[in-house]
């Protein structure tokens, strides 16, 4: 009985003793925040992904709370949606921005991009980057090892065991930037997302000049610069022996689709233009194309590339149509 | 060119260390107090131990299998190992379905919950021998009598159990005996010099360094020494008792072989020595004046909980910084 | 036996072509020669498409203190300036030359005589030194003008000569040693002269007991010059390693350098660099380079011009054998794999190793059995098997905590890993990530203060 007592008066006392100690611990290093953060927070969609480039959701908050504009400020995955209904609370002006999705800028497959040796070490895009070129000819194309993969915390991408390349799944991406961020090559693009996931882009990043692009990929940019010439909206640019399809300006149109004689640009969601009227088609675009060639006569390595270009086109275009 | 280029960094030269091998040069270490256990005890300790080496690889290969669904690792030899060490730490009396059940905790609770091989906090072995001492500790205390054969399985009484009762004094055991394994006791613990010969072997292996099991065992004997000083004017004693508490019980093998398991005790060697002490401190508390005559497992236990402790802020002599 | 005092591995040395005497190797035809050849800026180029040029004419000048200058190493015509693959596929420039005959620049002493007073001031020599562009020859390529340059406030005590040559396989500085003894000899008391230090020390591993003989033989007759045996172990030919088993005094950590302790450590090709430089005029234009491999058919020691291709001396050593092979370029422990053979030899270039078969690949790993034979292997008192963690999760923070920037990259954790996991590719990611980092916070902070 005396053991009884004892025991739990003993427990009283040290649970009594616990909480004071507790309550002025807590009193003492009490921190004042603006309860609008948590409220805030709760907003946010909680991923802390740090697409937002903050360390995560809660200095996210911190900032749309304490700053006075928020313009700068966005969370690309919760969207115009989740930034409105936050700046709707906090009497601010919300943050326009498009909305936008990872697009892998290489074209390289197993198929088209031979392996020329063999990467042995920790499978990390980082690791290989640092040491060498890569597994192919060609210097700036995908690893593989899927960096980006394990950087995606959505689970958007995937790697393609067939080709060897990142696909982004676009309906699960929520242009966080992470892959971006991890891809060493930089390869990875946020770009304009169309309606109905559609898309034209350059899936190439090769600055080589075209001779080495063609030994090393065959859907390789080569920088020929058709497409530039038959874009009617002046959204593709040719620099480094690489072209660029600005998707600000892009109309999909998808001229350039066909004029690509490597098949470097992708198209996606949509059908291509019938090749028939191709002929037709392509004969108001050689016009300018003589203009600026008499403009710009400089270009002697261009005019000396052409020729391979199309010889291996032709060559190329039947498989290509097979394999689709 | 007939050639397929390699490319990796640096470096591109291995030495010949494997798991496998050096789970190999632990059983081989061990097979000499096997070897003593069963010209002592009889042919069930041979009997035992393949029971328990086979439970456990199977149970491992099941849960890696159906589990996990990953590669197999059964042969890096991990889990013969622990079948070997957790039949040394049973009584050679014991009953069939009680090494299963030891098999089992010691697998799928004490190594593979955590993740299998390298990840476990706690040594497997000990895991399951401290469950069956306290689920069946009748069957885990009675040992059989040294004679080679079990006659008379419910008669021993460990020299530790013998001295701690008060049944001897440390200075009335037979100290030959005690080398060579003529005591009753658990089958594996009860040869000290097959044990040291086996800890030779890893030495000149270099699977393990002298560290921790050092440190246990001439902390043992300080503290026993210390003891025996505070007890008063004993003679012999004072080199005895520290003697008899270095060889009795599983002191040897737990410093030696259960201490030293790699995934369960200190990174540094700095590191090691702290846990060594504590070890040695924790099991003669235990021996002296816990209930238990053995404390050996538990202090091995205890110390392994400490061990993510000590690797955090136990750190190795770096290269040019200031003494 | 002095070594140095923690961690180190043993790996079985392999010096095939130890016995192989240098043989001076054929011209290339053409040669390419990069511009960047050291650590540090990229050197500017002088010449253009088209420009006639002489051996050892500079054709890229040093585009700052830490840089270099780049002599033609072919006399010929320049055929283009322009960007083309290194060993390791990546693109950078290059001065290509195509070969005619092999006239040489005036000015530079071109006979064997040795040449063994030297009267000049400290500050002539190293102008000579840094006039022949000469840069670490052991494979770290620090430009040694640089290195011999003693900052404000320090003071030079001891000159190490680094005669270990630790690697596996190679043996160019052990052939350097046993053929160029005397240069060695004569380019260590120039040294001695230009940092106003009384004593040398040459560190010779063990397994070199012909150099060591030769050398002490030699020293007789060189004041203050020491030859020291070293205990055989990797990486005793790492900078701190070295200093460490000689001079019993410990580098500190990064920012540490050498010098904090009054050490200077200059290799021994280098040092024979340095005696051609100062003595004979003449740049580094040519240098010798280890061909070995077990699958070789005729392990050799080259001197090779600069620029000369990879293949060509592959070709020379017998050939690549058949199946699975890994061309290093150096030795197996710290050297580059390549992918492009056509590219050139460069100042660096020790050796080049292949590794054929098994041995060209890495064991698939498992998993980490905390056995701590990385922390006991490894030479700087870190713990591989954590920091190499830490840069898997990318934890950058506490990765500097843990003083990742202390590794030398030496490979001895890796090495010795049982469980055959690739700790150092790991780790040199998370170095280069938080030396980054640091850089960056450093470069923040500058432009308060």
């Amino acid at each position: 009985m005396e053991i009884l007592i004892y025991t739990i008066l003993t427990l009283c006392v040290l649970g009594v003793l616990a909480a004071v100690i507790l309550y002025v611990v807590a009193q003492k290093f009490r921190v004042e925040e603006d309860p609008r953060i948590d409220e805030v927070e709760k907003m946010l969609p909680g991923a802390n992904c740090g697409g937002c480039g903050f360390a995560g959701c809660r200095a996210m908050a911190d900032a749309l709370v304490k700053r006075e504009d928020i313009s700068e400020l966005y969370c690309p995955v919760g969207g115009a949606d989740t930034m409105k209904r936050c700046a709707d609370y906090l009497g601010k002006s919300a943050p326009q921005k498009e909305a936008q999705t990872a697009t892998v800028r290489c074209g390289g497959s197993c198929a088209k991009r031979p392996r020329t040796n063999r990467f042995d070490g920790a499978k990390s895009c980082a690791i290989a980057a640092s040491l060498y070129a890569g597994e192919t000819g060609c210097a700036y194309g995908c690893l593989g090892f899927g960096d980006c993969v394990k950087a995606c915390q959505f689970g958007a991408l995937s790697m393609d065991p067939e080709t060897g390349l990142p696909v982004v799944d676009p309906d699960k991406c929520t242009a966080c930037g992470a892959c971006v961020k991890a891809c060493p090559k930089g390869i990875i693009e946020l770009r304009k997302r169309w309606p109905k996931n559609r898309a034209v882009y350059v899936s190439c990043v090769s600055k080589d000049k075209g001779a080495v692009v063609m030994k090393a990929c065959k859907a390789g940019c080569i920088g020929c610069g058709k497409c530039e010439k038959v874009c009617a909206f002046g959204a593709i640019t040719v620099e480094n022996n690489l072209a660029y399809i600005d998707p600000r300006k892009c109309k999909l149109c998808r001229k350039c689709v066909n004029e690509c004689p490597t098949g470097a640009i992708r198209l996606v969601g949509m059908d291509p233009l019938p090749r028939e009227p191709k002929q037709p088609a392509a004969k108001p675009a050689a016009a300018p194309a003589a203009t600026t060639a008499e403009k710009g006569p400089a270009a002697g390595v261009a005019t000396a590339v052409k020729p391979v270009a199309e010889d291996t086109a032709t060559k190329t275009r039947p498989s290509e149509q097979k394999s689709e | 060119m007939a050639n397929q280029l390699f490319v990796a960094p640096s470096p591109h030269v291995h030495s010949a260390e494997s798991t496998t091998k050096i789970m190999r040069d632990v059983v081989i270490a061990l097979l000499p107090a096997l070897v003593v256990s069963t010209l002592v005890f009889g042919w069930s300790v041979l009997a035992v131990t393949v029971l328990s080496v086979v439970c456990c690889v199977v149970f491992e290969y099941l849960i890696q299998r159906f589990l996990f669904r990953g590669s197999c690792t059964v042969g890096n030899l991990s889990a013969v190992v622990t079948g070997v060490l957790l039949a040394f730490n049973l009584p050679a009396s014991i009953p069939w379905w009680i090494v299963v059940i030891g098999a089992f905790v010691a697998i799928a609770i004490g190594k593979m919950t955590f993740g299998g091989l390298g990840k476990n906090p706690f040594n497997p072995a000990l895991v399951g021998r401290v469950f069956l001492l306290i689920a069946y500790p009748s069957y885990m205390t009675s040992f059989p009598q040294p004679t080679g054969a079990v006659a008379d399985a419910f008669s021993g009484a460990t020299p530790l159990a013998a001295v701690k009762f008060g049944a001897v004094s440390a200075t009335a055991v037979d100290y030959q005996d005690m080398l060579f394994g003529s005591i009753p006791g658990s089958m594996g613990e009860v040869a000290a010099l097959a044990l040291l010969a086996g800890f030779v072997y890893l030495l000149w292996r270099r699977v393990i360094t002298w560290h921790i099991p050092v440190t246990i065992l001439g902390t043992m004997a300080v503290f026993a020494f210390l003891v025996a000083l505070g007890r008063g004017p004993g003679g012999a004693m004072l080199y005895e008792f520290p003697a008899f508490h270095v060889l009795a019980g599983g002191a040897i093998l737990g410093a030696v072989y259960m201490a030293t398991d790699y995934s369960t005790s200190p990174m540094t060697i700095r590191g090691g020595v702290i846990y060594g002490i504590g070890i040695g401190v924790i099991t003669m508390c235990i021996r002296l004046w816990g209930s238990y005559p053995e404390g050996m497992s538990f202090a091995i236990l205890l110390m392994n909980a400490t061990v993510p402790l000590i690797n955090r802020y136990v750190k190795p002599k770096r290269f040019g910084a200031k003494k | 036996m002095k070594t140095f005092p923690i961690g180190g591995v043993h790996p079985s040395d392999n010096k095939l072509s130890r016995g192989a005497a240098v043989e001076r190797f054929a011209l290339p035809d053409v040669a390419q020669v990069p511009l960047s050849q050291h650590i540090g800026a990229p050197a500017v180029a002088k010449v253009a498409k088209g420009d006639k040029v002489l051996v050892g004419q500079l054709i890229a000048e040093a585009a700052s203190f830490m840089s270099a200058n780049i002599h033609a190493p072919v006399s010929g015509t320049v055929t283009a300036v322009d960007m083309q693959p290194n060993g390791q596929g990546v693109r950078q420039m290059m001065i290509t030359i195509k070969r005619e005959g092999d006239d040489w620049a005036p000015g530079i002493d071109l006979s064997n005589d040795l040449v063994r007073e030297c009267n000049l001031t400290p500050a002539e020599i190293l102008d000579r030194i840094k006039a022949a562009g000469v840069v670490g020859m052991g494979g770290a390529t620090f430009p040694t003008h640089v290195k011999l340059s003693i900052p404000a406030g320090k003071k030079a005590e001891y000159l190490i000569i680094n005669g270990v040559e630790c690697e596996p396989y190679l043996t160019s500085d052990h052939r350097t040693m046993l053929e160029k003894g005397e240069e060695l000899m004569v380019g260590a008391t120039i040294l001695m002269r230009l940092l106003g230090v009384k004593r040398a020390h040459i560190g010779i591993e063990n397994n070199k007991p012909d150099a060591i003989a030769f050398l002490r033989e030699l020293s007789k007759h060189y004041a203050g010059v020491e030859v020291v045996p070293l205990k055989v172990r990797y990486p005793q030919g790492g900078e701190k390693q070295l200093i460490a088993a000689i001079t019993g005094r410990q580098v500190p950590p990064p920012p540490g350098l050498p010098i904090d302790v009054g050490a200077v450590v200059c290799n021994a090709s280098t040092t024979v660099a340095v005696y051609e430089a100062v003595q004979k005029r003449k740049p580094l234009v040519e240098r010798i380079v280890t061909v070995t491999g077990r699958g070789m058919k005729k392990p050799s020691n080259f001197l090779v011009r600069m620029g000369t291709p990879v293949a060509s001396l592959l070709e020379a050593a017998g050939g690549l054998p058949d199946g699975d092979v890994k061309v290093l370029n150096g030795g197996p422990m710290m050297g580059r794999a390549m992918v492009n053979l056509a590219s050139p030899v460069t100042k660096g270039c020790s050796g080049i190793t292949v590794l054929n078969g098994v041995g060209a690949r890495r064991a698939p790993e498992s998993a980490c059995i905390k056995c701590a034979k990385c922390v006991q292997a490894c030479p700087m008192g870190l713990e591989p098997y954590l920091i190499s963690k830490l840069a898997r999760k990318q934890m950058w923070e506490r990765l500097e905590n843990e003083e990742v920037t202390s590794c030398i990259e030496c490979g001895c954790c890796q090495f010795t890993c049982p469980a055959d996991l690739p700790l150092l590719d790991y780790i040199r990611q998370g170095k280069q990530r938080v030396m980054g980092i640091i850089r960056a916070r450093a470069a923040a902070n500058a432009p308060r203060k």
